[in-house]
């Protein structure tokens, strides 16, 4: 084993390191209850107010409204493509198989800019014009990705030998895709689904190409951190985004077992 | 790996195909200005601090994750980690820009304790600090992997033909250790080169990156081709960035 130093100089260094991880994201909530609107370090004093300005903020209202209903679509849509998708990888073996699994995960690792420009072109050659719809495109790509890798990881799981003893005892396909599979793998589809929200909510780049002129939530704090205005009202906005990614992610860890949530490279 | 890059060429028609039909001129204009010189490298040299950083970050800290912690430490920092991933990626950038503002928290930390005020806001050290904090936890994650796999019998071997420990960290475990690195780097190094965000939010004047260009060739200039075309630049370094990665067996340590 290590030396007392050692372990004592380790253990100091993984105390720096989590709190260069935490400061910032706490200092976040705290500036949310800042009095002035002027954002420096110590803040005056705590108040209230902002919550209640953000909250009657129609641009704040817009923007959040885009963001659900884009974010939930999305889901909806990544949700029957990306378990169908799973499904057929899983259940048959086909030609060219492979490249169709790889084609999946594709949208994760290319770059979001990429993702972005690709889609902004088709839609501009297509002469698609810009909407809710649009956007609800550009998400679904890399939503599709967490849903089906959340689900064809459950798949790989589960054991063939219980679907079979259904069969045996009479079961048909529906009876056993209801009683037997949905079953064992329902969990993975809502973390899966909660992973595929919470990415969609926080997404900036692909939204950028695919918004046109409206505003998500993201693209509205974007562009105010941007301009430096609303301060306080971005800390308000920012301190909820986090807690809206960070509860379906903790809710889609407990539901996995913690698998899932480690392998998501950023989409954005 | 071939698979790879015949599935960039079918999942990019687009891009792609508009800038068979201009084509060469835009990667002319990208290889002949100087200013798309100083870009390129800008981005390249910025990825890679980056990544080395975070690896310096990261090794310890994996280390003590997977080699002195009890398991229920261990499941608290992987939680820990996994986190500041998940909170927002603009509210994790915007906390940096409140704290290097000249009236933020580490000037005020550095006056507290009567240092002079550090004036990196908006600069390419903002950018530095920021792109760091950001991708650490793609660094820490695949290094914890690779160290957990390290047997301990290796190092008791190590220590029996009379190594020093600091020795057989340097000789057994670095060595062992160092595809997750790499496959750390993979993160950290492509999410570096391919953000534009950053560069805008804490970024002073002259810090465009690749990314920077290609937005404002699509948003403002509407020049979709070259946008495409100065696309494929941070596509084919990856791509490069990977065949070495995976010489290195980084690709089993995924």
């Amino acid at each position: 084993m290590e030396g007392f130093w050692t372990r004592m100089l380790l253990r100091l260094w993984v105390a720096l390191i989590l709190a260069f991880l935490f400061t910032p994201i706490v200092l976040i909530f705290v500036y949310a209850f800042n009095t002035s609107n002027i954002q420096s370090w110590p803040i005056p004093g705590f108040t209230t107010k902002w919550f209640a300005s953000t909250w009657d903020d129609p641009d704040v209202r817009r923007a959040l409204t885009l963001s659900l209903q884009a974010g939930l679509t999305a889901t909806g849509l990544a949700l029957v493509l990306g378990s169908c998708a799973a499904f057929a990888i899983h259940r048959m073996t086909w030609f060219g198989r492979e490249v169709v699994s790889l084609l999946f995960v594709l949208p994760l690792a290319l770059p979001g800019i990429v993702t972005g420009i690709a889609l902004n072109a088709f839609f501009s050659f297509g002469g698609i014009s810009l909407s809710v719809w649009t956007i609800v495109v550009g998400h679904t790509t890399f939503c599709i990705v967490v849903v089906y890798n959340n689900v064809l990881a459950r798949l790989r799981r589960t054991q063939g030998s219980l679907i079979e003893a259904a069969m045996d005892l009479g079961a048909n396909g529906f009876q056993v895709f209801r009683d037997i599979t949905l079953p064992l793998i329902s969990t993975s589809i809502v973390a899966g689904a909660m992973l595929a929200f919470a990415l969609s909510f926080d997404e900036v780049i692909v939204t950028t190409f695919t918004a046109g002129a409206q505003n998500t939530l993201p693209l509205w704090i974007f562009g105010a951190i941007r301009l430096g205005q609303r301060l306080p009202e971005v800390n308000v906005v920012v301190s909820f985004v986090i807690l809206v990614t960070i509860i379906p992610v903790l809710i889609a860890a407990r539901l996995t077992g913690g698998g899932g949530t480690g392998r998501v490279p950023a989409a954005r | 790996m071939t698979l790879l890059i015949t599935a960039f060429w079918a999942i990019d028609p687009f891009t792609t195909q508009i800038v068979q039909v201009w084509n060469t001129d835009n990667f002319q204009r990208i290889l002949n200005e100087p200013a798309y010189h100083s870009i390129i490298t800008r981005t390249v040299v910025m990825a890679a601090l980056v990544t080395v950083t975070d690896a310096v970050l990261a090794f310890p800290f994996a280390y003590f994750m997977a080699r002195v912690a009890s398991r229920r430490v261990q499941t608290l920092l992987f939680a820990a980690v996994l986190l500041p991933l998940w909170a927002s990626y603009l509210a994790r950038v915007y906390a940096w820009i409140l704290i290097l503002n000249h009236s933020g928290l580490l000037n005020w930390s550095l006056q507290s304790i009567g240092l002079p005020a550090a004036n990196i806001g908006y600069t390419n050290v903002a950018m530095w600090v920021v792109f760091s904090y950001i991708w650490l936890p793609f660094m820490i994650i695949p290094t914890y992997a690779a160290l957990e796999r390290v047997p301990e019998s290796l190092l008791e071997a190590a220590a029996d033909l009379g190594a020093r420990r600091w020795r057989a960290v340097r000789d057994v475990v670095l060595p062992l250790a160092l595809p997750g690195v790499v496959a750390g780097s993979i993160f950290t190094f492509s999410l570096t080169l391919g953000d534009y965000i950053t560069p805008i939010l804490v970024g002073g004047a002259g810090s465009s990156f690749i990314g920077n260009v290609v937005y404002a060739n699509v948003g403002i200039a509407n020049n979709i081709p070259f946008a495409a075309a100065l696309a494929i630049v941070p596509v084919a370094i990856m791509a490069v960035y990977l065949l070495i990665a995976q010489r290195l067996g980084a690709f089993e340590a995924l």
